[in-house]
């Protein structure tokens, strides 16, 4: 066992794992955040995507272990003090959800690349979705909400 | 002004909110107290004997509560998986349903075969145990080839299937259609693969069993489509017990599509395993797993033929296919490839001859089962490649041909030469609108411009037809089905007047709670956010068949306005007396009860309240105010329309660009346009995929299965696909109170078809599915070769 310490959604939190316990299984399993989803084993899907200081990666092939004194949000993390992020209103008015199980990490992808490359075009944001599958939308609405998204985030 | 929440407004979902804040509570989410953790030992062969199976080293392995094999379950007299639909083929015999057990007794049939279930404190534990498990397997030779498991010497799959014949089957007028093709001007002939594909819904299968002492009750916590015909099939035909000691949660399910409706083996052994160690027991699939467990779609081999007569005048269809079963019967597969398909293949035309026949075959792969569309997608397939070619071959403009045989709007309900009869269309109306948004007339300066760039461009048509709204029960009882497809509802007020909706159909993304919320609000005059939806737990809602063959809305939604009805019928007794009035006076409208003439009127909350707090109440009536609602339909609904592809291929490098997607259908009368288009684009989505990029492939000596991750199999992501043009048209159905015909299937099924014509109008061959750059940059290599001929 290892005593892991992460800042996730802005609490310092503690948990004792194995050591081969994935950040994903951390956030799930110990910490019951299980807005995280995991919809692959290859790291193919980005249903795990989670911000680490800052950034998108997938928590499915992160260890618990790397991210040992990082900052972690999740989807559970993004809206503020009860107002959704502008990707999240911007998800759900263009209807870029049906099942919701990508959604989590697709918002969070979609977070980053837009904070990340201002004045995304339609192309970009297809590309930008290469690390994220979704089975449900065709991904026609969710491109409309990023792209809806990057405007009212002032991108 | 509020926005509209009615019928036929684009009302943002209900759901969201809790699934974009990560709220949403899907079968893996769920965590049981004092819960242990299942892992399957599955066969690494395709095809093997068992000889032997040595626990003893795993036993004592950290952690395990029990591990359990095939005998185990024999021992308890637990029934195998069934198949609920027996088609009777040619020779009046049944199709053959050999034994298929949860987990293999003395042999494996196709690799991930289920072999032994390890039960221990964590999944690691479990995980670790099963590779501690010795099994002496005797490999046996495997045939995965639907095709070559029919020649003789193939490897035998069931004693009970000589042959690996499940069934050869037929429909239609053979001599007819014999008759029509002797004397035809015309034949247009026609090889076809339909290609495996594997559903991979993007959340994995998950199952948790729990046992409760205190009550004597299983409970099943399953991503499933349906939760009381899996609870119905446990009960009835696995393990013998009643259904009221079995409950069934399918909660927030991550789409299915067909893949989440069919009773599995691992579901089935977390149920029985509960008991065994005294803990709940929780099962989730990896993606490989999914890859080898899921029912997998489609797997055709056709050829088939249409003649016509010198105008282009279709006379008759014919076609015979090879459709792969893989190595089990799943419980609908039987359906899959004979109703569901042949009864199709008329189209939208009026074709007046057809005759189908299907042998359905075991091989040693996954059992194939109903993927979206389901047997449809296959025949719309077959008609509308076959029809472009015909264009092609009588130089005839495909739009021409098609208008040509399109069954007229007038000639409403119309009887097919297949037993269906269409409710309503207007098949040209469709095509038109599609035209116009495509703007067709442009496409030969578009085709040129492309040329002028090296590239070629193509534009393909599919003219589709559907039979949704999954069915009339004595329909489909006389086709060989094992259950009623009917759909329930239950409409509870409560006092203060606001209202709990239970539907026995399963939303996993279709968004069921504000559609459903939508039609109740509309029919009720209740406020939208007053009205919730229950679905997906056995233990609350009436008995209900569930979601697919795209049925909630007009057989569900049916069931839902017939207990709305009731409702009204009963407020109308209590408004007359609050009114006192008679009852033949009272009108009803959106929530107002009015006694005609008058400006006398109650509304819907004081006649609920009413019925609750009944002082001044009619003395024949019951108080409370809730309704059940069953309804069973009169007949299938015929969603149709026209979808359009254009693309540019590059004969270069043999990379297809999807350039334009044009989709108009008929859906009827829509309740919430958004996520109707929603549905299409989602459909449209793995119809490109099919066509384009997907295809399980196994070993053909070995039976290994070479696409069992997500980077062999290749899923259409966003860089793959266009943005889609959308629209409808609304020929509204005669025979359901909504007037729908459902919308969930409709761009799988019209997809393949739509963009391979495009391709193939594009390289000047006939290629098959998924039209991969390999496959198109050869193609596109004789064509080059041929013109230089010429
Ligand atoms: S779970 Fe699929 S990429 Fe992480
Ligand atoms: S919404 Fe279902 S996978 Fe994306």
């Amino acid at each position: 066992m290892a005593t892991v310490s992460i800042t996730v959604n802005g609490n310092k939190v503690s948990r004792d794992v194995e050591p081969r316990t994935l950040l994903v299984q951390y956030l799930r399993e110990h910490l019951g955040l299980t807005g995280t989803h995991v919809g692959c084993d290859t790291s193919q899907c980005g249903a795990c995507v989670v911000h680490i200081d800052g950034a998108s990666v997938k928590s499915c092939t992160t260890l618990a272990m790397q991210c040992e004194g990082a900052s972690v949000t999740t989807i559970e993390g993004l809206a503020k003090d009860g107002k959704l992020h502008p990707m999240q209103e911007a998800f759900r008015e263009h209807h870029a959800l049906q099942c919701g199980f990508c959604t989590p990490g697709m918002i969070m992808s979609a977070v980053d690349l837009v904070e990340k490359n201002p004045g995304l075009t339609e192309d970009d944001i297809r590309h930008g979705l290469e690390g994220n599958l979704c089975r449900c939308t065709g991904y026609h609405n969710i491109v409309k909400a990023i792209a809806a998204a990057s405007k009212t985030m002032g991108r | 002004m509020n926005a509209p929440t009615g019928i036929g407004a684009s009302v943002r979902r209900k759901e969201d909110y809790r699934f974009i804040t990560g709220q949403g509570t899907y079968t893996d989410d769920i965590n049981r107290p004092g819960q242990a953790y299942a892992y399957f030992l599955r066969s690494p062969h395709a095809h093997a004997k068992i000889k032997s199976i040595d626990i003893s080293a795993a036993k004592s392995s950290p952690g395990v509560l029990g591990i359990f094999t095939g005998a185990d379950l024999a021992a308890d007299k637990v029934g195998g998986l069934i198949c609920g639909w027996t088609v009777t083929g040619k020779d009046g015999t049944p199709h053959k349903a050999p034994p298929h057990p949860v987990i293999a007794l003395d042999t494996v049939r196709c690799v991930g075969d289920q072999v032994a279930l390890v039960v221990a404190e964590t999944r690691e534990q479990a995980r670790d145990a099963a590779e501690k498990i010795n099994v002496d397997y005797q490999a046996l030779p495997a045939v995965v080839d639907p095709a070559a498991t029919l020649k003789s010497g193939a490897p035998q799959l069931h004693a009970e299937a000589p042959g690996n014949l499940c069934y050869d089957w037929d429909f239609g007028d053979k001599a007819a259609t014999e008759a029509a093709f002797s004397k035809a001007a015309h034949t247009v002939k026609l090889d076809l693969v339909n290609n495996r594909l594997s559903p991979n819904a993007m959340e994995p299968r998950v199952a948790i069993g729990e046992y409760d002492r205190a009550t004597d009750t299983l409970t099943c916590y399953s991503t499933s489509q349906n939760p009381h015909v899996l609870r119905l099939i446990m009960c009835a035909f696995i393990f013998g017990m009643p259904e009221h000691k079995m409950r069934v949660v399918a909660p927030d399910v991550g789409g299915g599509f067909g893949s989440k409706i069919f009773c599995y083996a691992e579901e089935v052994a977390c149920v029985w395993a509960t008991r065994k160690v005294g803990r709940p027991v929780k099962w989730t699939s990896d993606r490989t797993e999914a890859f080898l467990t899921d029912a997998h779609g489609r797997d055709h081999v056709t050829h088939a033929e249409l003649a016509l007569d010198k105008d282009g005048k279709f006379l008759a269809l014919k076609c015979s296919t090879i459709a792969n079963m893989g190595a089990y019967l799943s419980t609908f597969a039987s359906s899959v490839p004979s109703y569901l398909y042949a009864l199709l293949l008329a189209g939208q035309y009026t074709t007046p001859a057809i005759y189908a026949e299907v042998k359905a075959v075991f091989t040693n792969t996954t059992p194939v089962d109903a993927y979206r569309g389901a047997g449809r997608p296959e025949a719309t397939y077959v008609v509308e490649r076959l029809v472009e070619l015909a264009a092609r071959q009588l130089k005839m403009d495909p739009v021409e041909i098609r208008k040509k045989n399109f069954i007229p709007p007038n000639a409403f309900p119309y009887q097919t030469p297949v037993a269906v009869a269409y409710d309503s269309g207007q098949y040209a109306l469709s095509m038109d609108e599609a035209l116009k948004l495509v703007d067709y007339k442009g496409f030969a300066a578009r085709r040129a411009a492309s040329e002028a760039k090296g590239k070629l461009r193509g534009i393909g048509f599919a003219a589709y037809i559907e039979a949704c709204g999954i069915a009339p029960s004595s329909v489909v009882g006389s086709l060989g089905a094992g259950v009623g497809l009917w759909e329930s509802a239950s409409i509870r007020f409560n006092p203060t007047g606001s209202v709990s909706v239970f539907t026995g159909s399963h939303s996993h993304g279709q968004g069921h709670e504000t559609t459903f919320a939508q039609v109740v609000s509309d029919k009720m005059g209740v406020p939208i956010d007053q009205v919730e939806i229950v679905h997906g737990d056995t233990q609350r809602v009436p008995m209900g068949m569930g979601t697919y063959g795209s049925r909630s809305l007009a057989v569900g939604g049916s069931a839902i306005v017939r207990a709305c009805d009731k409702l009204i019928a009963k407020g109308k007794k209590i408004a007359a007396h609050l009114l006192e009035a008679a009852v033949e006076d009272i009108e009803y409208d959106k929530g107002t009860f009015k006694v005609a003439g008058t400006d006398k009127s109650v509304n819907m909350q004081q006649v609920c309240f009413t019925a609750y707090v009944p002082h001044k109440y009619p003395a024949d009536l019951e108080p409370g105010f809730e309704e059940n609602g069953f309804y069973d339909p009169s007949n299938f609904t015929y969603p149709a329309g026209t979808h359009i592809a254009e693309v540019e291929v590059d004969p270069g490098t043999g990379h297809v660009t999807v350039a334009k997607w044009v989709a108009v259908d008929d859906f009827g009368k829509v309740v919430n346009p958004m996520i109707v288009e929603g549905q299409v684009h989602g459909g449209v989505a793995q119809g490109v995929g099919q066509a384009l990029l997907e295809q399980v492939i196994y070993d053909k000596q070995s039976g290994q299965l070479l696409t069992g991750s997500m980077m062999d199999y290749c899923l259409p992501r966003a860089e793959d696909l266009p943005s889609y043009t959308v629209a409808t048209t609304e020929t509204p159905c005669p025979h359901n109170p909504l007037g729908v015909k459902g919308c969930g299937e409709a761009g799988a099924i019209a997809a393949p078809a739509a963009l391979m014509n495009a391709i193939t109008d594009a390289l000047g061959v006939e290629i098959d599915m998924p039209a991969t750059p390999e496959k198109v940059w050869r193609a596109a290599q004789t064509r080059v070769t041929r013109q230089a001929a010429e």
